[in-house]
């Protein structure tokens, strides 16, 4: 392993962890919340709602 | 004092307060749980980058795009905080193993000590979560002291009331660190991704440009909520304690 690869799986693991789809699900959620703030559609609900998916199915593949 | 100068100073003082409580929430979690030191060189590295910042830029710091930096914090935070709490719920639900620290030390020390080195090292995570909190935190209170001083002609006032109010934050957070040091581990853990979940959901939104209903205070609303869905989420895929193993050093590979 190179050390441009080795460091670039280091940033990697840092900022993405274990669970790579809860990390996309997050800026997903972010993203959304910035698309509805353009609208006259209330935005600050997106995000908890967000938080208790990936939570709980983060959880549900991790206990399986 | 007028009483213009003392509303001045008495906005300021609140309103630095509590961005100066958020990021020594941050910080107390870091130390406590990962390492003093690596927290610590965060909060100091923040400290010189934002003196470095303001002597920098001065007044003009009020056009820095605040809402993509705190989008972006906020977003690591978010993925941070998920990892720690799923973590610690599944090792209060009896899902995964939990540390047994003198174990994990004795191997560690042993390993270093056959390498020759020290067994506590620089932690980058303490150091980057430390640093990015007071760094973001301290802009906050930079933008309050300039807008708040600007409108009322009173820049040293609203520094000044800015000024003692993190003192008094600070010292307040001296005062927590030793019975914080007496919490249980997996206990500290679960509260350190309920914190930075929480403050990662704030911040990441209201950077995405959402409004929270009330302001700083949904987070009084948010913290407790967010603590609640992990409680009952360990509640809901809970096992029996005997099921419980032990990790020893060999298979501790988690970050939180």
């Amino acid at each position: 392993m190179t050390r441009l690869s080795a460091f670039l799986l280091g940033v990697w693991e840092f900022i993405v962890g274990d669970d790579w789809r809860a990390a996309l699900g997050v800026v997903l959620a972010l993203a959304l919340t910035a698309l509805l703030a353009t609208t006259s559609i209330a935005a600050w609900w997106v995000m908890p709602v967000a938080v208790v998916g990936l939570l709980a199915l983060s959880i549900r593949r991790a206990a399986r | 004092m007028s009483g213009t100068e003392f509303g001045l100073a008495l906005s300021v003082f609140l309103a630095c307060a509590v961005e100066a409580v958020e990021a020594l929430t941050i910080v107390l979690a870091m130390g406590t749980t990962r390492s003093w030191s690596s927290a610590m060189g965060g909060v100091g590295a923040a400290t010189v980058a934002l003196a470095a910042i303001v002597a920098a830029l001065g007044p003009a710091l009020t056009s820095l795009p605040i809402g993509i930096l705190r989008v972006a914090v906020g977003g690591l935070l978010l993925i941070f905080g998920l990892q720690w709490l799923r973590k610690a719920i599944l090792r209060a639900a009896g899902l995964k193993a939990k540390h047994d620290e003198i174990a994990i030390y004795e191997e560690e020390a042993e390993a270093a000590r056959a390498l020759g080195a020290t067994p506590a090292g620089f932690d980058g995570y303490a150091f980057t979560i430390s640093f990015k909190g007071v760094l973001l935190e301290g802009l906050e209170v930079v933008f309050i002291v300039l807008t708040f001083g600007t409108n009322q002609h009173h820049v040293g006032l609203a520094a000044a009331a800015a000024g003692l109010a993190v003192l008094i934050v600070i010292a307040a957070g001296a005062a927590a660190r030793a019975p914080l040091a007496r919490v249980p581990e997996n206990t500290m853990k679960f509260s350190v991704g309920v914190m930075l979940t929480s403050f990662g959901m704030f911040w990441g939104a209201e950077g995405a440009g959402a409004s929270w209903p009330g302001g700083d205070a949904a987070l009084l609303a948010i913290v407790p909520g967010v603590l609640l869905m992990g409680v009952a989420m360990v509640k809901l895929i809970a096992r029996p304690p005997q099921q419980t193993p032990i990790e020893t050093g060999e298979q501790a590979t988690v970050t939180a």
